[in-house]
């Protein structure tokens, strides 16, 4: 038996045998199709609340960690900051910006049972102002779950990631919603 | 051809020199399949992949995890022609499994997510550019024979 299977009788409360959570936790194929609306049930809701809390303490680091390996692993990210000075990893435009970032996830996690609406004026900041390719959003929620999983191996579960990775992939669709 | 630079190579070669290939594996495996449950299609044959506890406790996942991530190793083996020498899988996979080549990329960002885990402040991000271009390039040569 390994570890994830005994830690699993501990982690009865993720993961209740009501067939309604399973229902919302296992997209319908149609979603799938549609690659839309793969929304958060309310245990989900609360699994990203709840991980969102712990790791305050680290969010600054989560933030910075995050955008700095955005920029590293893809550098074509770069050039929405061709008006910096310096926009090289761990540099101090980038690691403010990161912080500057995870700050508006965390505002995001506040409004988490209506982003679209509680995100309108920062989608407008991104369609009209900064038209950041949604693509990128994709690509900094990976460094982002990386940089979790590094900080918080423990915390950190398959069922924790599932939860935040469809909060932040909402949280894309939010933010690219007044795009066209 | 991709060209990796010294430091590339130390990196990747010393992921693999201390990998625990069935915890990793069985780990990365489970991880796709509760985080990204389509992949769970082609999993039809390995018995109950009910909810994240069933498909963390299924041994057959767990061997299937540590097969995968040792097919890794031929492309360490050949780092400067992984293209050709991952021809045949991609057609394996291509013709034979009917992967979509889209859930190589998943297993991939899983693979990241827990051996950064595993690592910890090791997981640099020199390490995690080194590791990311590596996967890219496995991706990309196992898709390649699609047709």
């Amino acid at each position: 038996m390994n570890d994830d299977c005994n830690d699993g009788d501990d982690d009865a409360d993720d993961d209740d045998d009501d067939d309604d959570d399973d229902d919302d936790d296992n997209c319908s194929l149609e979603s799938n199709y549609l690659n839309v609306n793969m929304s958060l049930s309310s245990k989900q809701k609360a699994t990203v609340k709840d991980f969102f809390s712990k790791m305050s303490t680290r969010s600054d680091d989560i933030g910075a960690e995050a955008l700095s390996r955005l920029v590293a692993v893809y550098p074509q990210t770069k050039s929405y900051f061709s008006h910096w000075k310096d926009a090289s990893p761990g540099s101090a435009p980038v690691r403010k910006h990161g912080i500057t970032i995870m700050g508006g996830v965390y505002d995001a996690v506040g409004k988490i049972d209506d982003l679209k609406g509680g995100l309108l004026s920062l989608s407008e900041l991104h369609a009209f102002m900064l038209r950041v390719d949604p693509v990128n959003f994709k690509l900094l929620a990976h460094c982002m779950l990386v940089c979790m999983s590094m900080i918080f191996p423990e915390e950190f579960t398959p069922q924790v990631h599932v939860a935040v990775d469809k909060f932040l992939a909402q949280l894309a669709l939010a933010l690219a919603e007044k795009y066209r | 051809m991709v060209e990796w630079t010294d430091s590339e190579r130390a990196i990747i070669t010393s992921i693999f020199s201390n990998l625990d290939y069935e915890e990793i594996g069985r780990k990365s495996l489970c991880r796709c399949l509760i985080v990204y449950p389509w992949t769970q299609r082609y999993f039809g044959g390995f018995g109950n992949l009910y909810n994240a506890e069933t498909i963390l406790c299924n041994p057959l996942i767990a061997a299937h995890g540590t097969k995968i991530l040792h097919g890794l190793d031929r492309a360490l083996k050949n780092m400067d022609d992984i293209k050709n020498t991952y021809a045949e899988l991609s057609l394996l996979h291509s013709d034979k499994l009917h992967v979509d080549p889209d859930n190589f990329r998943l297993l991939a960002d899983c693979l990241t997510v827990v051996i950064a885990a595993k690592m910890g402040p090791a997981f640099t991000v020199e390490t995690q550019v080194a590791w990311q271009k590596f996967l890219s390039v496995v991706v990309s040569a196992l898709g390649r024979q699609y047709h």
